[in-house]
C-alpha cells in the first residue's frame, strides 16, 4: 500500500506529455491557438505549471477508510466477506479487501446514486408476476447495443421496486445474515468460503426470499458494484493504489495515444490517476 | 397564469443535431430563433479533464435524469406497462447538445434501398416477400434527394473517411482522411479482404486532423485517448452540435438559447402551432413563447410524447390500425449489435486506446447488396469492428461457460482483458403494427403529465436476421484467428433495456397522411407550421447507425422552415394511390 507516487511529471517514455500533445494536434504550431472556442479553452486550461508532487501519496491518506453508510461493523464485515468472494485475492493480484472496495460500495451508498436521486421512484410498485418476470430475464441481452461495450460486465439490474439501493442493501446484508444463520448458526463472515459461495449462489439464482425485490436484482447489485469498486478511480475508495488497473494494465486517464494508436507491440505503461490527471490540465 | 413572451419567428424544442442544425440554418438565413433546451448550459470547458468511467459510463453523468419521468414499456398490448426506473436500463442524453455530445461518431449513409424499402423489395422478390404484419414504406424521398443533405451535414462535422467500396455515389469525398487504423482493425480488415469482403474504415466524427468547416467552425485532431462514447470529448475533437451548429446559430445574433427550459405543450389554435408552453426548471415559472413556426427537435421519445401531451395529430391504434402518431416505432434495439466475440491467448492489442468511431467495417451484407431470395428476411446491416477504448470496469468478457463471479471469473476477465475482440451485425429493423407509443394510463412525471409508453416485441423476422448476423460474425472472427469464439444468442424477447438511444419513429416521415405523420419536409400533414425533426421521423430503420441521416434530415427540415416562412403552405402534396403501408 505504499509504493504508489505521484509521478514527478506527467510522461511516459512513448506517452505524451503537455507540449508534445499541443505540438502533435497543431495547437502551438498555429491554426488553432486563438482561433475559436477551442483555442480559447486550451490556453486557459493549460496555463498551469505542472504541479510538483508535494501532496501526499494517496495511500498515506487513510481518512477513507471509515463508514459513512453502513453503521454497524457487523454488517460493513457481511458486506467485506462477500465482495470478497466475488472478487477473491488470487496470484494476478489484490481482492476485492485489499482493493477497498467495501468502502467504495460504503460511500457509494450514501451518495444520490444510493438514494436514486435520479430514478423514477414514482408509484405504483406492483408485486405481481409480471414484475418480478421483468426484474428476472435472461441475462444474456445485457451486453448488448451500440454502448453496451463501455458498460460494467454484471446483469443490469432491473428494478421495480419501491426501496432505493442503500435500502436494497440494507435488506441484502440482512438476507446474508439471515441465511447465514438458519443454515449454519453462525455469522455469514464466519463461514467457510464454499458455504458462502453457496449462498451468494443462491441469491443469484433467485433462491432466496427478500421482502419487496428479487433476490436476484441484490445480487446483481452487489457484483456490479464490487467490480466497479476494482476498477473505478481511486478517488471512489476502491481501486487502492491503481491496483486493479496494475492487474489489468490499465494506464489511467491520458492525453492520447496518437503516437501509439498503429504501434503492433503492447504498451506498458506506470498507472496514473484522475488526480495525476487533472494536475496535468491545472 | 403562463407569462407570454415576445413572438419569434421559429421557436426550436431541443439542442442535439435535429434542434441545433435547424436554429443555426434559421438564424443565418436571418430568421429570430428562440432554442429551448431542457438540460443545463454546459461548453466544452465541462468535459476537459473529467476522463472518469464511473462517473460518466455507470452513473451515467451525461443522460437524463429519470426522476421526474421517465418512460414505461411492455411487449404486448394486453399487458400492463411498467416503468423504465433506472438509468442502467435507458440512456437518452441530456444537458446543451443532448445526445448529440455522448454520441461515439460512427457516421454512415443510408442506402437508396433503405429509403424505397418497400416498392424495392416488390420489385426484386415480388408482394409475398413482405410478411403480414409488417407495416414498412417508402420514405417519398430518395437517396439522390437526400445526398446532398448528407453532404451538407458531413462538412458542418468534418468527417473523416474512406468511401464504402459498395457504396453509392456520392457528390463530393469526406471532408477530412480515414483515422489511423490499430492492429484489431488491420486484422479485421485482412481478414475480411481475403474473405473476399469490402472492408473499410467506418467514417468518423472523431476527427483525423484539425479542420475548419464551412461555418467557420474549428473542430480539432482527435487523439483516441478512448474516453469518447458517453463522453464529451476532452480535445473538442469529437464533431457534436457543441463545437459545431450551436456556436454558429448564437454567432448569427438571430438565435437564442434558453437551458433548463422544459417544452410541456405545443400551444396552437385553428390547426396552427401558436406556441410552446415550458417551465424553467430552476424557478418552476411557465412561459409562453409564440412563434410563426414551431420545430420539435428534441431525442424520439419527446417528439411523439410533446404532440400526444398538446393532442395533436391522430393517435396510432394498433387494434383498427388507425391514426398515425405513435405508429411505426422503431430502432435499433438490442437484438441488433448482435455478433461474435474471439478470444485471442496469443494475442494482445492496446485496447485501452481508442475512439468512439474507430473501426473497420464492411457492407457485403447491407441493404440489398446480398440475395435474398432464400432468406426469411429483408434488409441487412453494416459489420463492424470498433475499438472504442476499453475501459477497466466495462472489460471483464470472459469465455462462454465461465462463472460470472470468484476465482475463476477474476483470473479470466483480467487475462483477457487486452485479448478480446467483438464483431458485430447492425441491421435495418423495421416496422410492425404491434410496435407503437402511446400515452401510459397509469404513470405520470413530476407536473402529473402521463408518460410515453412504449409497447415493442421481437418477430421472428428480427430474429431470422440476427442468426444471419451471428453466423457471419463467427465465421470472421475464427478466421481472424480467435482461439475461443464464443457467437451471441438470440433473445426470445425485448427486455426493456433502451440501451444506445437508437430508438425511432412514431412521428414518421411517407407520402401518405393516412398512414405517415410528417411530409418529406418533416413538416406536419395536420399542423402546417410544425416540423418535427429527429429518428421520429423514420418509418423504418437503416442498417447502419443513424445519426448522419437525422443530420440529413435536419439540414432538409431546415430548408422546410424557411422555405415555409417565405410562403406558407404545405410543402409536399400528399399521395394517396400507390402509397399503401
Amino acid at each position: 500500500m505504499s509504493e504508489t507516487q505521484v509521478p514527478k511529471n506527467t510522461q511516459d517514455k512513448k506517452g505524451m506529455s503537455r507540449r508534445n500533445f499541443m505540438k502533435n494536434t497543431g495547437l502551438l504550431a498555429g491554426g488553432l491557438v486563438g482561433g475559436g472556442l477551442f483555442g480559447g479553452l486550451i490556453t486557459n486550461q493549460m496555463k498551469k505549471q505542472p504541479a510538483s508532487d508535494k501532496k501526499p501519496a494517496a495511500s498515506e491518506n487513510k481518512d477513507m477508510e471509515a463508514r459513512t453508510f453502513f453503521s454497524k461493523t457487523e454488517d460493513f464485515e457481511t458486506i467485506s466477506a462477500a465482495t470478497e468472494r466475488l472478487f477473491p485475492e488470487d496470484k494476478a493480484g489484490p481482492g476485492a479487501i485489499a482493493l477497498g472496495v467495501p468502502y467504495f460500495i460504503d460511500r457509494q451508498l450514501s451518495s444520490d446514486w444510493g438514494s436514486n436521486a435520479k430514478e423514477y421512484m414514482k408509484g405504483p410498485f406492483p408485486q405481481n408476476q409480471e414484475a418480478a418476470y421483468y426484474e428476472d430475464q435472461s441475462k444474456d441481452q445485457n451486453k448488448q447495443g451500440p454502448n453496451s461495450v463501455t458498460q460494467v460486465a454484471a446483469p443490469t439490474p432491473r428494478y421495480q421496486t419501491r426501496m432505493n439501493r442503500g435500502e436494497i442493501f440494507r435488506e441484502g446484508v440482512k438476507t446474508l445474515q439471515d441465511t447465514a444463520q438458519s443454515k449454519h448458526k453462525k455469522k455469514f463472515f464466519e463461514l467457510e468460503g464454499e458455504q458462502m459461495d453457496e449462498i451468494l449462489t443462491m441469491l443469484e439464482e433467485g433462491k432466496v426470499r427478500m421482502n419487496g425485490i428479487h433476490s436476484t436484482v441484490f445480487f446483481n447489485l452487489l457484483l456490479q458494484t464490487t467490480i466497479e469498486g476494482a476498477y473505478a478511480d481511486p478517488v471512489y475508495g476502491g481501486n487502492r493504489n491503481m491496483a486493479g488497473w496494475k492487474m489489468k494494465e490499465f494506464p489511467g486517464p491520458r492525453m492520447g495515444y496518437l503516437g501509439q494508436i498503429e504501434d503492433e507491440e503492447f504498451a506498458v505503461m506506470k498507472q496514473e490517476s484522475l488526480r495525476d490527471y487533472q494536475e496535468m490540465w491545472g | 397564469m403562463a407569462k407570454k413572451l415576445e413572438k419569434v419567428d421559429v421557436v426550436v424544442v431541443g439542442s442535439g443535431w435535429a434542434g441545433g442544425i435547424v436554429s443555426a440554418e434559421a438564424a443565418k438565413a436571418g430568421h429570430k430563433v428562440v432554442t429551448l433546451e431542457r438540460g443545463k448550459p454546459v461548453d466544452r470547458g465541462d468535459y476537459v479533464g473529467v476522463k472518469d468511467e464511473l462517473r460518466f459510463s455507470d452513473r451515467y453523468e451525461m443522460m437524463q435524469n429519470l426522476a421526474p419521468e421517465t418512460i414505461t414499456s411492455r411487449n404486448t398490448l394486453d399487458e400492463e406497462a411498467l416503468p423504465v426506473r433506472t438509468r442502467n436500463e435507458m440512456m437518452a442524453g441530456t444537458d446543451l447538445g443532448g445526445g448529440s455530445v455522448h454520441w461515439a461518431g460512427a457516421t454512415y449513409r443510408w442506402r437508396p434501398i433503405d429509403f424505397e424499402i418497400r416498392s424495392k423489395t416488390i420489385e426484386r422478390y415480388g408482394e409475398k416477400k413482405i410478411p403480414e404484419g409488417m407495416i414498412i414504406r417508402d420514405w417519398g424521398i430518395t437517396y439522390d434527394e437526400m445526398e446532398p443533405y448528407y453532404d451538407k451535414w458531413e462538412k458542418t462535422a468534418g468527417i473523416s473517411g474512406e468511401p464504402d467500396p459498395l457504396g453509392d455515389k456520392r457528390s463530393s469525398d469526406y471532408p477530412n482522411p480515414p483515422m489511423k487504423e490499430s492492429p484489431a482493425i488491420r486484422l479485421f480488415k485482412d481478414t475480411t479482404k481475403k474473405m473476399g469482403y469490402h472492408p473499410y474504415q467506418v467514417a468518423s466524427a472523431n476527427l483525423s486532423q484539425s479542420y475548419k468547416n464551412p461555418d467557420g467552425e474549428t473542430i480539432a485532431q482527435c487523439m483516441f485517448c478512448s474516453f469518447c462514447t458517453e463522453y464529451g470529448c476532452d480535445f473538442g475533437a469529437k464533431s457534436d452540435p457543441l463545437v459545431t451548429v450551436i456556436p454558429t446559430a448564437i454567432k448569427t445574433g438571430n438565435c437564442e438559447i434558453r437551458t433548463n427550459s422544459l417544452v410541456r405543450r405545443v400551444l396552437h389554435e385553428n390547426g396552427k402551432a401558436t406556441g410552446v408552453m415550458y417551465v424553467d426548471l430552476r424557478t418552476g415559472i411557465e412561459y409562453i413563447q409564440p412563434a410563426d413556426v414551431v420545430v420539435l427537435g428534441a431525442f424520439s421519445f419527446t417528439n411523439n410524447r410533446l404532440l400526444m401531451l398538446s393532442k395533436i395529430g391522430e393517435q396510432y391504434d394498433p387494434v383498427t390500425r388507425k391514426g398515425v402518431i405513435g405508429r411505426n416505432f422503431n430502432g435499433q434495439f438490442n437484438i441488433t449489435f448482435l455478433g461474435a466475440r474471439g478470444f485471442f491467448d496469443k494475442k494482445k492489442f492496446n485496447l485501452f486506446m481508442g475512439a468512439g468511431a474507430l473501426g473497420g467495417t464492411l457492407s457485403d451484407f447491407a441493404g440489398d447488396n446480398f440475395d435474398h431470395t432464400d432468406l426469411d428476411f429483408i434488409n441487412g446491416g453494416g459489420i463492424e469492428l470498433r475499438q472504442y477504448g476499453h475501459g477497466p470496469i466495462a472489460t471483464n468478457s470472459v469465455p462462454k461457460g465461465t462463472k460470472g463471479w470468484g476465482p475463476e471469473f477474476k483470473e479470466k476477465s483480467v487475462h483477457y482483458t487486452n485479448r478480446s475482440l467483438v464483431a458485430w451485425y447492425t441491421p435495418a429493423v423495421m416496422s410492425w403494427w404491434h410496435n407503437y407509443t402511446s400515452l401510459d394510463p397509469t404513470y405520470t412525471d413530476e407536473f402529473g403529465d402521463p408518460l410515453l409508453r412504449i409497447t415493442n416485441k421481437y418477430t421472428d423476422h428480427d430474429k431470422a436476421m440476427a442468426k444471419f448476423g451471428i453466423e457471419k460474425c463467427t465465421g470472421i472472427m475464427e478466421k481472424m484467428g480467435a482461439d475461443i469464439v464464443d457467437p451471441d444468442s438470440i433473445p426470445e424477447e425485448f427486455d426493456h433495456i433502451y440501451d444506445g438511444g437508437h430508438y425511432a419513429g412514431g412521428v414518421s416521415m411517407g407520402e401518405n397522411p393516412e398512414t405517415s405523420a410528417i411530409n418529406n419536409y418533416l413538416q406536419l400533414w395536420d399542423m402546417e407550421n410544425l416540423f418535427v425533426v429527429g429518428g421520429s421521423a423514420f418509418p423504418q430503420f437503416g442498417g447502419h447507425h443513424p445519426t448522419a441521416t437525422i443530420g440529413a434530415l435536419s439540414y432538409r427540415a431546415s430548408e422546410g422552415v424557411i422555405k415555409y416562412l417565405k410562403e406558407p403552405g404545405l410543402l409536399t402534396q400528399p399521395k394517396k394511390e400507390g402509397a399503401k403501408a
